[in-house]
């Protein structure tokens, strides 16, 4: 291999997240012995699951230099309305279950609707659409669990074993999902008008790309996602809760994208980065967990991360300024 | 003259901002294969000129005709779609995508078959072979086209600019103040592109503040001043005080002064 080869292979956005991955890996096989078995990956994968999804549509929006505040109880909500429906409404499983992802759809197209159409920071729309969705959870829910589901909307927490060791269903979703991803991102022209969106946008517009749609369909589609994301909660935890994705949900997957090399300024990144990025974080809480350290400060470690992150991201950003 | 009609005119165009007139009833008009400067003071109405032919706004009364044909363009990409292509001041490319990306941004072409027409699978490499052709060409030399374009300067990143509106325009390029944000050199290299671009055969509207520049390039000079075309020179008739003098509004009697030596001078 060249100098040049070995410059470029360095130099791949997805080399140093991986590196950092492989470093998490490695510091924690040494503190602990219970943690590079092939359950405890099972496990982590498990863990790691929402959170990756819910990073796939943080990915989207955040390449057009926005960012979705609204992921975790856009979540909840959706998994709150397909539980209700098929449990206390008799809804049958089908279309209780595609009314709760559509409801997700539906936050997601009125993100997109006002950032394009009223010209308002995601931010700020973001923030917005979270407490409303967080309070039609609680409406929806009167802060009841729903159980009983129906096996439909249990799908993905069912596992199948390889050599002795169980996965779920949903982490093939997950896979899945990612795949499309990135070849929607790569492969397409679809994939080029994000990156160039979130890159320059008005360029963007002077060459012809209706960059308003393209935005109203990142925001479509990570709403997309994050109704998926309901579907593998509801199937993870058996359970509809309106209390779920209201803790770390939001900070994780921003985190994960950010740890995955994609750049809060918009137009560089890769959704492979956000994959290690969301490992890096499903890693850290299970090495963390196993070591001992009490929740609060895997909180910590989290925040600690995500803001390293972001100061990296800053710091490339103004070396090509 | 009157055997080769105009390949872009317009007549009578006027755009008012509230009580601001920005165009007052003037007329425009480019002739197949040259490089029509574009000069007039601060407020003239140069900008608001090429925004009504370039479809970024639209004139309250006249009209435009492209190659002889009344058109009304209701957005850029109308002028686009007729083959206007338009350069901008700022640089207008998206650093981190590759250069065969900027070229082909907003018109990617797809990989033949049920790869392209069901999965929309792009064809990159096929891209970057029509990139590459399109940059010899024009003589842009860059390493690789499939490099960021953040890599390149300011002058290369203009000329990608440049390229991508000679590949895709069809009847003529606009260049609004193409060379105002970069250095000497590489504003030698831009100018250079420009007479490529004329010598495929493209007429090109230059709008340019840089007077030498615009003399060494230009076949035909437009001249506006408070929202009219005052005159069109040419760099063989006129002295580029003289071009000054009517740009500026000099009094008549200036005028006739700077007309009446230019005589005398021939």
């Amino acid at each position: 291999m060249s100098f040049q080869s070995v410059r470029r292979v360095l130099a791949a956005p997805t080399v140093g997240p991986l590196l950092a991955l492989v470093l998490t890996v490695v510091f924690f096989s040494l503190k602990t012995d219970r943690f590079f078995q092939a359950q405890n990956f099972s496990l982590v994968l498990q863990q790691v699951l929402i959170v990756a999804v819910l990073a796939i549509g943080q990915t989207l929006v955040i390449l057009t230099a926005g960012i979705d505040l609204s992921v975790g109880t856009v979540m909840a909500l959706g998994q709150v309305v397909m539980t209700k429906l098929a449990v206390e409404s008799g809804v049958p499983a089908l279309p209780a279950l595609l009314i709760g992802i559509l409801t997700c759809v539906g936050f997601g197209v009125l993100n997109g609707g006002l950032v394009t159409g009223m010209r308002l920071p995601p931010f700020i729309v973001t923030l917005g659409t979270l407490n409303i969705a967080f309070a039609l959870t609680h409406t929806i829910s009167n802060d009841l669990t729903f159980t009983g589901l129906p096996k439909l909307e249990l799908f993905w927490g069912r596992t199948f074993t390889i050599n002795g060791t169980d996965f779920t269903y949903g982490i093939v979703l997950m896979l899945l999902l990612y795949a499309v991803a990135w070849y929607g991102l790569n492969q397409t022209a679809w994939g080029r008008h994000v990156y160039a969106v979130g890159d320059n946008r008005e360029a963007a517009r002077l060459t012809g790309i209706n960059t308003n749609r393209v935005l109203l369909s990142v925001y479509t589609l990570a709403g997309l996602t994050y109704g998926i994301a309901a579907w593998l909660l509801v199937g993870r935890t058996e359970v509809g809760d309106p209390n779920a994705g209201q803790t770390t949900e939001n900070l994780d997957s921003i985190t994960a994208v950010v740890l995955g090399g994609t750049s809060l300024f918009g137009g560089r990144g890769t959704i492979i980065g956000t994959l290690i990025g969301a490992l890096i974080v499903g890693v850290f809480r299970n090495g963390l967990t196993l070591i001992g350290v009490q929740v609060i400060y895997q909180y910590l470690v989290t925040g600690v991360l995500v803001i390293l992150a972001v100061s990296v991201d800053q710091l490339a950003h103004r070396r090509r300024a | 003259m009157s055997a080769t009609s105009p390949v872009l005119e317009a007549n009578g165009l006027v755009k008012k901002y509230g009580q601001v007139v920005a165009l007052n009833g003037t007329d425009f008009e480019l002739l197949p294969g040259e490089i029509l400067a574009i000069i007039g003071d601060n407020g003239a109405g140069k900008s608001t000129l090429i925004k009504a032919l370039s479809g970024a706004l639209q004139p309250d009364e006249g009209e435009i005709r492209l190659n002889g044909v009344a058109v009304n363009f209701r957005s850029p990409r109308d002028a686009r779609k007729a083959g206007i292509e338009t350069v901008y001041q700022d640089l207008a490319v998206a650093p981190a995508l590759d250069i065969a990306s900027n070229i082909f941004l907003g018109r990617e072409t797809r990989r033949r078959g049920p790869l392209g027409r069901l999965l929309r699978l792009l064809d990159k490499r096929g891209m970057r072979r029509e990139a590459a052709r399109h940059f010899e060409e024009l003589g842009i030399g860059v390493q690789s086209i499939g490099q960021p374009v953040e890599n390149l300067s300011g002058g290369q990143r203009q000329g990608v600019a440049v390229a991508r509106a000679a590949t895709w325009a069809r009847r003529l390029v606009i260049m609004d103040e193409p060379t105002a944000a970069l250095g000497v050199k590489e504003t030698r290299q831009v100018l250079d592109l420009i007479l490529r671009v004329r010598e495929r055969g493209l007429p090109v509207i230059l709008i340019s503040h840089d007077m030498p520049h615009v003399f060494e390039l230009a076949d035909r000079i437009h001249i506006m001043r408070l929202g009219r075309r005052v005159a069109v020179v040419t760099p063989k008739t006129h002295t580029m005080p003289e071009a000054v003098a009517i740009m500026t509004g000099a009094t008549p009697s200036e005028l006739d002064q700077a007309l009446t030596k230019k005589g005398s001078d021939e």
